[in-house]
């Protein structure tokens, strides 16, 4: 039944597993996302929640299930196995550059700038010219505090400023979907506060974004949608209240008892 | 030690010696340049996701690694062109003898340049939407390179210390025409301690421009 | 192609190449053993206080690594008996040749492993009041050991190969045999091929050691 309030989903997945040699990571997930949807994606450590957003840029493969991009199917799925599906790299290079990813370790290309850094999709993938590219990598630079920082390398900036940086590459792709991989676990503490204000600021713009985080109490307040994922299911689905405040699951209970040093 | 050194045999023959120190050098620049082509050929044959270019690729290397390159230099130029009913210069068969084994070496050096990129790396261009011929054009050759640069300087080093070898072809390197030299001069003390001494002057100057182009070329860091 | 290989004569010739084979071991593990042993020697000498120590060590260091090794033996059998007034038999000076080339390339090895045992190790020892050669004894040199297998078992590698270089001096050793056979049965690709393989048969356990060795102690790290 369609829902009328609900726009239709950019993305969407079913029956998503992934197996790691005899490990089952992911168990069979259904799960979309619309437009200006914010999602939230908490659990435990080998819980999965990373490999499920790992596996939404094919970052990790999946190993069974579909993703559809505006509704068209990626992949194609070999004559009478449905499970085999094959991923040319062309299809799997636009999906990327329409799905952005930032990463728990930045990952930026430490031989080059800054600016460099921010201009490389955009030359490299969308084949811009360097004027243009640079235009559009300082103007994503200046919305997240570096536009002074234009031709440092990375390897001299703090962890905080890094992950800024890489927070403006993938913006500079304008991407439909921003996915976030623990963007603040490998920062210290003092550094968080940074990038997270960063976030919050995209989530006022009504970017469409997936963050896998730990930091609960910024999960409350970002999101529009909680997953809690254990054993490669959706153990609760729901709003920040529902979910991080009155969670109908006991297992979601427990794991959150042990964060109730923060208070939403 | 009652002995009585005498350079000056030797040093009347300089241009014979100086024939040899080019050829030397030839023969090192040329082995370089095919051993290059060939390590390029097998690090990707090696790196390929296809085992059946990976495992011959990797025998190829292994073997070279793990044979004695006399062995290599006396099978070029002896024993293949029984098989092939050719004839080879000595020049040649060193020269293929030296960029095969030089290869196999330089194969392992660019592969383990390319390996020691971390996978964070190939990540975050994947991440942009780069092909694996972007990815590899972009980010992780340029980095590997700079990574490559001291181990690919210490295999010339010995690819130049190994061209010595192609005396015992009797091609007109330094060390053969040291032979030379002794069988006219019967000074051998002089000879030879004459020419280690040339060959630790090329060698060293050779260490010192590395150096240099190594400072340069790992600048950004 | 239709060369045939003559496998009879690898089977006849076999017992011959043996012989060699067993050359090649008496020179092979005990110019190693001297080499190393004497490179903890000339290692300490390069790290000691005395500045003449550390210039003569270094030296002779670079002297053995800047040259071909073929040169060195070369040097040793015919020009070095003219300075000492003694004629050196074939194998003996290819021995000594061999044994000082390892010393010199065993000494960096000892001084990058002693220098990266950390500053703390030795601080820690002293604090307990050892003396230093005590330090050197109980504390350093077992982990330096430890750290340095996979360089010490390279080195055995590259003795093994070198060793083959004493057949330029008529050593009977395998590669010698081999060279003598194709030449007297005029089928150089089946003796060569075969002396190749004996040689990789030899050499490929301690390549693969030293990368076992390696593997489990980056495991470690």
């Amino acid at each position: 039944m369609p829902d009328p309030i609900m726009p239709a989903p950019i993305l969407q997945v079913s029956g998503l597993h992934k197996w790691f040699g005899t490990l089952h990571v992911l168990q069979g997930i259904d799960f979309s996302v619309a437009a200006g949807e914010r999602v939230a994606i908490i659990g435990g450590s080998g819980s999965g929640k990373s490999t499920f957003l790992r596996c939404l840029n094919f970052m990790e493969m999946p190993t069974s299930g579909r993703i559809a991009l505006d509704g068209t199917p990626l992949g194609r799925a070999s004559a009478g196995k449905p499970d085999e599906v094959r991923y040319p790299e062309s299809e799997l290079c636009r999906v990327r550059e329409r799905v952005g990813m930032v990463f728990q370790q930045f990952n930026l290309f430490p031989h080059m700038t800054v600016l460099e850094n921010a201009m490389e999709g955009l030359v490299t993938v969308k084949r811009m010219k360097k004027a243009e590219a640079r235009e559009r990598a300082l103007r994503e630079l200046d919305k997240v505090g570096l536009g002074g920082k234009t031709d440092v390398y990375p390897g001299r900036l703090s962890g905080g400023q890094q992950q800024r940086v890489a927070i403006a590459r993938a913006l500079a792709m304008e991407p439909e979907i921003l996915l976030f991989d623990e963007p603040t676990s490998s920062l210290d503490p003092e550094l968080v506060g940074e990038v997270l204000r960063v976030i919050r600021q995209l989530a006022e713009e009504g970017r469409t974004m997936l963050l896998v985080t730990h930091e609960l109490g910024f999960a409350y307040h970002f999101a529009t949608k909680v997953i809690f994922l254990a054993d490669g299911v959706f153990h609760e689905v729901g709003t920040p209240d529902e979910v991080l405040k009155h969670p109908r699951q006991e297992r979601t209970r427990a794991f959150l008892e042990r964060f109730t040093e923060f208070s939403f | 030690m009652s002995y009585q050194w005498d350079f000056s045999p030797v040093l009347t023959r300089w241009p014979l010696l100086l024939d040899g120190l080019l050829n030397t050098v030839k023969i090192a620049a040329i082995a370089i340049v095919f051993g290059v082509l060939v390590g390029l050929v097998l690090a990707l044959l090696r790196l390929s996701p296809r085992r059946s270019l990976r495992l011959p690729a990797a025998v190829f290397v292994e073997f070279y690694r793990n044979t004695p390159p006399i062995v290599h230099f006396f099978w070029f130029f002896y024993a293949l062109p029984v098989v092939l009913n050719i004839s080879l210069d000595p020049l040649v068969a060193a020269v293929l003898a030296l960029s095969t084994q030089s290869g196999a070496f330089y194969a392992e050096v660019f592969r383990g340049g390319i390996r020691s990129i971390e996978r964070g790396q190939w990540e975050g261009a994947k991440a942009l939407g780069m092909t694996h011929t972007q990815l590899m054009r972009r980010i992780v050759v340029p980095q590997a390179a700079t990574r490559m640069v001291a181990p690919f300087v210490e295999r010339s080093f010995e690819l130049i210390k190994t061209t010595a070898l192609a005396s015992t072809l009797a091609y007109g390197e330094l060390l053969y025409q040291a032979m030379m030299v002794n069988s006219e001069t019967f000074r051998p003390l002089e000879v030879y301690t004459a020419v280690a001494l040339l060959y630790l002057v090329l060698l060293v100057s050779c260490s010192a421009l590395a150096r240099v182009a190594e400072a340069r070329l790992t600048a950004y860091r | 192609m239709d060369y045939a290989f003559d496998f009879a004569l690898v089977v006849e010739t076999f017992p011959i190449l043996m012989r060699g084979f067993v050359v090649t071991l008496e020179l092979w593990l005990p110019s190693l053993a001297i080499g190393l042993a004497a490179g903890l020697v000339l290692a300490l000498a390069r790290l000691s206080r005395s500045r003449l120590m550390r210039g003569g060590s270094l030296v002779y260091i670079e002297l053995f690594r800047d040259t071909p090794v073929l040169i060195q033996l070369i040097w040793f059998y015919y020009a070095f008996p003219i300075l000492i007034g003694v004629q050196l038999s074939p194998f003996t000076a290819a021995l000594l040749a061999l044994a000082l080339n390892t010393s010199a390339y065993g000494a960096e090895i000892f001084r990058g492993g002693i220098q990266s045992i950390a500053r703390g190790q030795w601080e820690g020892a002293k604090a307990l009041g050892m003396r230093h050669a005590d330090v050197l004894r109980r504390i350093v040199l077992p982990q330096v050991f430890k750290l340095m297998l996979p360089a010490f078992t390279n080195r055995a590698v590259e003795v093994a190969k070198m060793s083959s270089l004493a057949s330029v001096l008529s050593v009977h050793e395998l590669m010698y045999q081999g060279r003598l056979l194709s030449s007297t049965y005029y089928r150089p690709f089946e003796i060569l091929t075969t002396v190749a393989v004996v040689y990789f048969v030899l050499i490929y356990p301690a390549t693969f050691l030293s990368m076992t060795l390696e593997r489990r102690m980056a495991g470690k790290g």
